[in-house]
C-alpha cells in the first residue's frame, strides 16, 4: 500500500531545538480538537499538521506506526480496508483530530475495558525531548521489556514529556458479527446486571447506560447469536451511531451547559451520595456527571473514597481546578519526571499545573 | 570481593546495629551461609554474595530499612522468587537484598470489582486458585507462575502463553503501591481503569526493582472462560509452521495461546512426559481457543482451516479437558525435558516481528551449526516471542563463552529484523551489551535522567537493566557488525 506523505521531522526538531536554545516556551498543536479538554498554555504554537502519513502497516502484524500529525479518520480508513480497526476506539471530537493528539490525550472509548486503552496498544514511538534529542523506544513487536517503557508514559502526557513524532501500536482485528442489546431499568438494575455480565464470559464489548442499558455483543456471528439468546433485551438499530455518540459526546447527554466530570472508578461503586445527571459507560467504570449538585472539592473526594480519580472533563470556566492536586510525594515526582524530560519546561508549559 | 566490608567505606557491624533496632533478629541474615541462598537468580551463571540480607513483615519495616539505606548510601536489591532469568535479583557485594517473601498474603477478592490485592511476594499462581471460587482468574501466565511472585512479575512485566489474547503483566495491574528509596509510600494507577497524572504505573511495569519497591499490587480479574480446545499442528519444516502462525493471525484470529515447539526441544519432551507428539515432525504448533462455547467452535475450526492451508501434516484436535492438558504437558516441561538431554542449556529471550519467524530460525539453524552448539526452539510464536536454548557443556573449556557468543549473536539478529533483545525476562545484568546494540546513548541518557527522577543517588539495584554510556562505548569497541561500527556517535576509548 503506497500513502504519499510528508516528513516534517527535520523542521520539528530544528524548532524544538531553537526553543531549547532560546528557553523559549512552545504550545504543541495538532487540530487543536481537545483544547477544551487539556485546557490552556503557554508558548509559541508548533504544529504538527504538516508531519502526516502511515510509515509502516502490516496487518498481519496487527502493528501501525504513523507520524503524528496524520489525520485519525485516516487511520481508521486504512485500517478498516483491512479489516482492522483501533482497539481503544478513539474519540475525535472534531474532524481534524491527529494521531499525535489521540496519544498524547489518552483517551478511549467504549469498547476500553475489553480492547484496551491508548497506551495498552502503544508499542512505540520517537520522539523529541526537550533537550532536541530525538529519540526512539519500545518498536513494533508485542512483548519488549528493553528499558523503561517510556513509549506508555507518552500516552496521556498532553506533550508535557515531549514532541512526538511517531507512534506504533497493536491493531485489532474487526469482529465478524456485532449486536447490541437493549434493556430498560433504573441506573441501580443496570449497575447490577453490568457486574453479572462482567462477571461472565460473554463476548461484550461495551456496556452502557443513559436512562437504558445496553450491551454490545461482538465476534464470530455464531457466538454472537448464541449470546444474544441467553441475555434477551431489545435490538437497537442503529447501534453504530449510538456507540459513537457515546463516544464523541454528541449524544444528547452531553448537550447543554454546565460542568461536565468524568469519572474513573471501581465499576460496582455506588456513589450515593453525588446528585446530578448520570451517565455510564465501560461496564460501570466511566461515569459521566453533568451539573453536579456538589462542588468540585466534594466530587474528587467521594470518587477519590471509593478508589477512583475525577477530572473536570469540560467547563465553560477557563480558571477552573480541573482535578485534585496529587499526593506531595507524589506530585513531587511528577515535577521530577516532566524535568527528566523536559528541564526547562519548554513544552506546553502550564498545562497540568493544578496537579502538580 | 570480601562480604565483611562495603566498598562504600560502611562499616557492616555498625550498619548491623542500626538494623537491628528497626528489625527483629529472625529479619536480619549476615552469615555467610544464611546469605548462601540468595547469590544467585535462576541465571545461575552470576553469582554475588550480598553483604547483607533483610526479610521484613510490614510496610513499615521496609520503609525504615529503605531510609536507613539511603541516608548511608547503601544499595538495595528487591527480590521476590529469584526465578528471574537475566539476574535482575542479583545482589551487589555492597549492598541490602531486601526479600519480600514474606509478604505473601492475598489481602482481598474482589468479585464485584473483578480485582484483588496482593501483597508482593505472592506467588502468581495464588492469585488464580483464590480468584477460582468466584469464577475469575488471572490472566497473566509465566512458565514459572507456581513459584514467581507477583511483585516480580511486575518489575518483569512478565508474560507467558496466554499474553497473546489476554496481554502482559502491565495490561493486567491496576495499581501499585511502591516505596521509594527515600521511603515515601507512592499509588500508582488507581482502581479504575487509569490513574491521575502521567502514566507512572506504566514506566513501574518492567523497571526491573529500580524505580522503587513494590509493597502492593491491585490486579485484574478476568471470568474464566466457559471451554477452552486446543489444535495440535505438525508441520515438515519449521518455515511453514513459522508462516502457519502468521496466517492465523493474519486470519483475524486472536488465539488464547500460539506457541511452537522444534524438533529437538518436540523429541526432548515426548521422551520425558509422554504426551503423544508426532515426533517426525519438524515442528508443532499449539493453538487454542477459549470462550463462549460456540465461539470457540467457530474460531477453532477456523484456525483448523488456516493450519491446514499452511501444509500441515496433521491437525489434532483435543477432545476432553485432559486430553487438552496433555497437549501442553509437553510445552509446558520443554525447559526441564531440554535440560535432561544437555549438560547446561542457555536460554535467549528475543521478540521479533512475526513475519520473520521463518527467516530467524532460518539464521538461528546456521548460527548453531557455525559455532557447533545444537539450538532447541520453543516459544511464544503468537507474539514472536522466541526462547531459543543453547546446548553447551559447561565443564568443557570455551563452551560457555561460546554458548554466550551464539546468544549474543542471535539477539542482534532479532534486532537487526525489527525486533528487541527481550521480550520477557528483563534486562538484568545478562543483557546489558544487547541492550548497546538496540539503543542510542541519547536514549539510553533518557533512561538514566527518569531513573535519577525516581532514585537520586542510584542506589536501588544498581548496575541492571540499562547500560552506562561508557559500557557501551567499551562494548561497542570490540563488537562490529557487518564492518560497520554501531552508534559511532558514541565517545569511544
Ligand atoms: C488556531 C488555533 C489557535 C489556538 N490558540 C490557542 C491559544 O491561544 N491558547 C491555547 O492555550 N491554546 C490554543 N490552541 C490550542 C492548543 O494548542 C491546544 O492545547 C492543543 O494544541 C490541542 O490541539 P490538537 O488538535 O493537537 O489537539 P489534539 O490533537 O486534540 O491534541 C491535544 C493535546 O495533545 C498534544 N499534542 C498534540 N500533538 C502532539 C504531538 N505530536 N506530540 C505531543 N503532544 C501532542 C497537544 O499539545 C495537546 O496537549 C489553539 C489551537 C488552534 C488550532
Ligand atoms: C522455568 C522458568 C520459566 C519462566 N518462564 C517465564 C515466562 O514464561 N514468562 C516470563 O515473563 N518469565 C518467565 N520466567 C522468568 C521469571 O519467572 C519472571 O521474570 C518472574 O516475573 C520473576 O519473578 P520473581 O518473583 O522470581 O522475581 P525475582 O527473580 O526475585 O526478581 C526479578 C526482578 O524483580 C525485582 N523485584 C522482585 N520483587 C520486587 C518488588 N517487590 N519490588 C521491586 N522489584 C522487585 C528484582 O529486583 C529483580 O530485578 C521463567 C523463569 C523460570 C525459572
Amino acid at each position: 500500500m503506497t500513502i504519499p506523505y510528508q516528513d516534517d521531522a527535520d523542521n520539528l526538531t530544528g524548532q524544538v531545538r531553537a526553543a531549547c536554545a532560546r528557553r523559549e516556551p512552545l504550545r504543541i498543536r495538532g487540530s487543536g480538537s481537545k483544547t477544551f479538554y487539556t485546557g490552556p498554555c503557554e508558548g509559541r504554537p508548533l504544529s504538527t499538521l504538516a508531519h502526516t502519513g502511515i510509515v509502516h502497516y502490516e496487518p498481519t502484524e496487527l502493528v501501525l506506526t504513523a507520524r503524528s500529525g496524520t489525520p485519525l479518520a485516516r487511520i481508521e480508513a486504512a485500517l478498516a480496508e483491512s479489516g482492522q480497526m483501533l482497539g481503544f476506539e478513539p474519540p475525535h471530537f472534531g474532524t481534524g483530530a491527529t494521531w499525535g493528539g489521540t496519544v498524547a490525550c489518552g483517551l478511549s472509548g467504549p469498547r476500553r475495558p475489553w480492547g484496551g486503552s491508548v497506551r495498552d496498544a502503544v508499542l512505540g514511538c520517537r520522539i523529541v525531548n526537550g533537550r532536541g534529542d530525538v529519540l526512539s523506544f519500545g518498536g513494533e513487536v508485542m512483548k519488549n521489556v528493553a528499558g523503561f517503557d517510556i513509549s506508555r508514559l507518552m500516552a496521556g502526557a498532553l506533550g508535557t514529556l515531549g514532541l512526538l513524532l511517531e507512534i506504533s501500536v497493536k491493531v485489532q482485528p474487526r469482529p465478524e458479527c456485532e449486536m447490541t442489546r437493549c434493556f430498560d431499568g433504573s441506573s441501580a438494575e443496570a449497575r447490577e446486571r453490568m457486574i453479572q455480565w462482567g462477571g461472565s464470559g460473554l463476548p461484550m464489548t461495551a456496556m452502557a447506560w443513559d436512562g437504558r442499558l445496553y450491551l454490545r455483543l461482538s465476534g464470530p456471528e455464531k457466538a454472537v447469536s448464541a449470546a444474544v439468546r441467553r441475555v434477551g433485551g431489545d435490538a437497537l438499530v442503529s447501534a453504530d451511531a449510538f456507540w459513537s455518540s457515546l463516544r464523541e459526546q454528541t449524544h444528547g447527554f452531553f448537550a447543554g451547559a454546565g460542568d461536565l466530570w468524568r469519572l474513573s472508578l471501581p465499576p460496582a461503586a455506588s456513589l450515593d451520595g453525588l446528585s446530578g445527571a448520570w451517565l455510564l459507560d465501560w461496564g460501570g467504570a466511566q461515569r459521566w456527571l453533568r451539573a453536579a449538585d456538589a462542588g468540585p472539592a466534594e466530587v474528587c473526594a467521594a470518587v477519590q473514597a471509593v478508589g477512583g480519580h475525577a477530572r473536570l472533563f469540560r467547563t465553560a470556566n477557563p480558571a477552573a481546578e480541573r482535578c485534585a492536586p496529587l499526593a506531595p510525594a507524589l506530585a513531587g515526582l511528577h515535577r521530577r519526571v516532566r524535568a527528566a524530560f523536559d528541564p526547562e519546561g519548554i513544552f506546553n508549559r502550564g498545562l497540568w499545573q493544578e496537579a502538580f | 570481593m570480601s562480604p565483611e566490608r562495603c566498598t562504600r567505606g560502611e562499616d557492616r557491624e555498625a550498619f548491623l546495629l542500626e538494623l537491628r533496632r528497626i528489625l527483629p533478629a529472625e529479619a536480619l541474615l549476615s552469615d555467610a551461609e544464611d546469605l548462601r541462598p540468595f547469590e544467585c537468580d535462576a541465571l545461575s551463571a552470576y553469582t554475588v554474595l550480598p553483604w547483607i540480607a533483610v526479610l521484613p513483615a510490614t510496610v513499615g519495616q521496609v520503609q525504615a530499612v529503605l531510609r536507613l539505606c539511603h541516608s548511608h548510601g547503601v544499595p538495595v536489591v528487591a527480590r521476590g522468587a529469584g526465578t528471574g532469568l537475566s539476574g535482575g535479583a542479583l545482589p551487589v557485594a555492597d549492598g541490602v537484598l531486601l526479600s519480600l517473601a514474606k509478604f505473601n498474603r492475598i489481602l482481598e477478592v474482589d468479585p464485584a470489582n473483578r480485582m484483588a490485592r496482593v501483597q508482593p511476594g505472592v506467588r502468581n499462581l495464588a492469585i488464580s486458585e483464590a480468584a477460582a471460587r468466584f469464577g475469575l482468574y488471572y490472566a497473566p501466565d509465566p512458565s514459572s507462575q507456581v513459584a514467581c511472585t507477583i511483585g516480580g512479575n511486575v518489575a518483569e512485566n512478565s508474560g507467558g502463553v496466554h499474553c497473546l489474547k489476554y496481554g502482559l503483566t502491565v495490561h493486567n495491574v491496576l495499581q501499585v503501591t511502591l516505596l521509594t528509596i527515600e521511603g515515601d509510600l507512592l499509588t500508582l494507577g488507581s482502581l479504575g481503569l487509569d490513574g491521575p497524572g502521567y502514566d507512572l504505573l506504566a514506566v513501574v511495569n518492567g523497571s526491573e526493582g529500580l524505580l522503587g519497591v513494590i509493597v502492593e499490587v491491585v490486579v485484574k480479574l478476568l471470568p474464566l472462560p466457559e471451554t477452552a480446545r486446543t489444535l495440535l499442528a505438525a508441520f515438515d519444516g519449521i518455515e511453514a509452521a513459522g508462516d502457519a502462525v502468521a496466517g492465523v493471525i493474519g486470519a483475524g484470529l486472536l488465539p488464547a495461546g500460539l506457541e511452537m515447539m522444534d524438533k529437538l526441544t518436540l523429541r526432548a519432551t515426548e521422551e520425558f512426559v509422554h504426551a503423544g507428539y508426532p515426533v517426525d515432525a519438524a515442528a508443532i504448533v499449539l493453538c487454542e481457543m477459549d470462550g463462549m462455547a460456540e465461539q470457540v467452535e467457530a474460531e477453532i475450526a477456523r484456525a483448523r482451516q488456516v493450519l491446514a492451508a499452511h501444509g500441515a501434516l496433521e491437525v489434532r484436535e483435543s477432545r476432553d479437558e485432559a486430553e487438552r492438558r496433555k497437549f501442553w504437558a509437553g510445552r509446558k516441561a520443554a525447559f526441564p525435558a531440554v535440560g535432561r538431554i544437555a549438560a547446561d542449556y542457555y536460554c535467549i529471550d528475543g521478540t521479533i516481528p512475526r513475519k520473520r519467524l521463518a527467516q530467524v530460525l532460518g539464521r538461528i539453524g546456521e548460527l548453531s551449526e557455525q559455532y557447533g552448539l545444537a539450538v532447541g526452539n520453543v516459544f511464544h510464536a503468537g507474539d514472536g516471542n522466541l526462547h531459543p536454548l543453547i546446548l553447551y557443556d559447561a565443564s568443557l573449556p570455551g563452551e560457555l563463552e561460546r554458548a554466550e557468543a551464539l546468544g549474543e549473536d542471535i539477539l542482534t539478529f532479532c534486532v537487526e529484523v525489527g525486533g528487541t533483545v527481550t521480550g520477557e525476562h528483563g534486562v538484568g545484568v545478562e543483557k546489558l551489551n544487547p541492550m548497546c546494540v538496540q539503543f542510542s546513548a541519547p536514549a539510553l541518557r533518557q533512561f538514566h535522567a527518569l531513573k535519577e527522577a525516581f532514585d537520586d543517588k542510584g542506589l536501588l539495584n544498581p548496575g541492571k537493566a540499562v547500560p552506562t554510556l561508557a559500557r557501551c562505548a567499551e562494548f561497542g569497541h570490540v563488537h562490529v557488525h557487518g564492518g560497520r561500527l554501531r552508534h559511532s556517535e558514541l565517545e569511544r576509548f
